[in-house]
């Protein structure tokens, strides 16, 4: 399967998302003009993961910033996520920031998928 | 000449660190993210008091990216920065229809009148049930800043001809 492999910029995360190397994640800020748009390849890429997925998949979100246009769309990623048999969101967050902790929670009671919450 | 001083002393008076006027898009909103986080990076802001500037900032400019061409090009938006001893605002201008003042105003009451939890429940509420705009919107970004903020929104209306008025939003963050 192909390999997604977005670079981070000022304002949209780095992607990669891998099945072979077993790379699965979301990292830094998202706030694009248009997150429908960005997020579009990662939805379609899970869509494509979900017929044929690995027998466990530890997906890592680690955002130190969204906008709330993207966080509508990463409960879209989440969705899309959740009837992937093995999956695990692992939800990271700065120590010190209780709001990303918080979105994580709240994304957690959103979907049926287990999170793992880490620190960075 | 008196302009300058004029203008110069209504931003010390209001404590003004930063103000834009003009067209918004999302490159200006990159350019006055950046300079309000070297501000804040140079004063030795503290994180958590940056991060929740740098949300109310972003979901404010978008607001106004988002809406601004429902409006004619001479009609442009004014965005502000103001730092005093105990707090951060973040406060904008922009011209609005007549038509959407109504339901504007009764989401900001509503925004206002919820506690931590309220306003938890709504911005859930919304994003399990709303899809996003043409706009690229999500519905949620007043939830966002009352949230981030912990105070909340102030707002007025003022006139500007028959068809517009002048939205004016301010969102503090205290610095406690």
């Amino acid at each position: 399967m192909e390999i997604l492999n977005l670079e981070g910029t000022e304002d949209t995360p780095k992607i990669i998302l891998d099945k072979g190397n077993g790379i699965f994640e979301i990292s830094g800020r998202s706030l694009p003009e248009d997150s429908a748009e960005f997020y579009q390849p990662v939805l379609d890429w899970i869509d494509e993961y979900s017929k044929d997925p690995n027998s466990s998949t530890d997906f890592m979100i680690k955002l130190e910033y969204f906008n709330t246009a993207s966080s509508k769309l990463i409960l879209d990623v989440l969705s899309a996520l959740e009837d992937i048999e093995g999956m695990t969101i692992l939800w990271y967050f700065h120590e010190d920031d209780e709001d990303m902790e918080e979105a994580g929670e709240e994304f957690s009671e959103l979907v049926e998928i287990p999170f793992e919450f880490k620190t960075y | 000449m008196k302009y300058i001083f004029d203008l110069h002393q209504t931003m010390l008076d209001h404590n003004l660190i930063l103000v834009y006027e003009g067209e918004f898009t999302q490159e200006i909103t990159k350019s006055v993210l950046a300079m309000a986080e070297r501000n804040m990076d140079s004063s030795g802001e503290e994180s958590s008091i940056k991060r929740k500037v740098f949300n109310v900032m972003v979901e404010c400019l978008q607001n106004i990216v988002k809406h601004a061409e429902d409006i004619e090009a001479n009609h442009s938006a004014i965005f502000m920065i103001g730092k005093r001893d105990n707090e951060y605002l973040i406060v904008s201008g922009n011209p609005i229809e007549n038509d959407h003042i109504d339901g504007l105003k009764s989401k900001l009451e509503n925004i206002n009148g919820l506690d931590k939890d309220g306003l938890k429940s709504l911005y859930k509420d919304i994003i399990k049930n709303t899809e996003i705009s043409d706009k690229g919107g999500a519905g949620l970004g007043f939830v966002d800043m009352a949230r981030k903020s912990g105070n909340p929104l102030e707002f007025d209306f003022l006139d500007m001809d028959n068809t517009h008025k002048f939205f004016c939003l301010k969102t503090t963050i205290s610095r406690a």
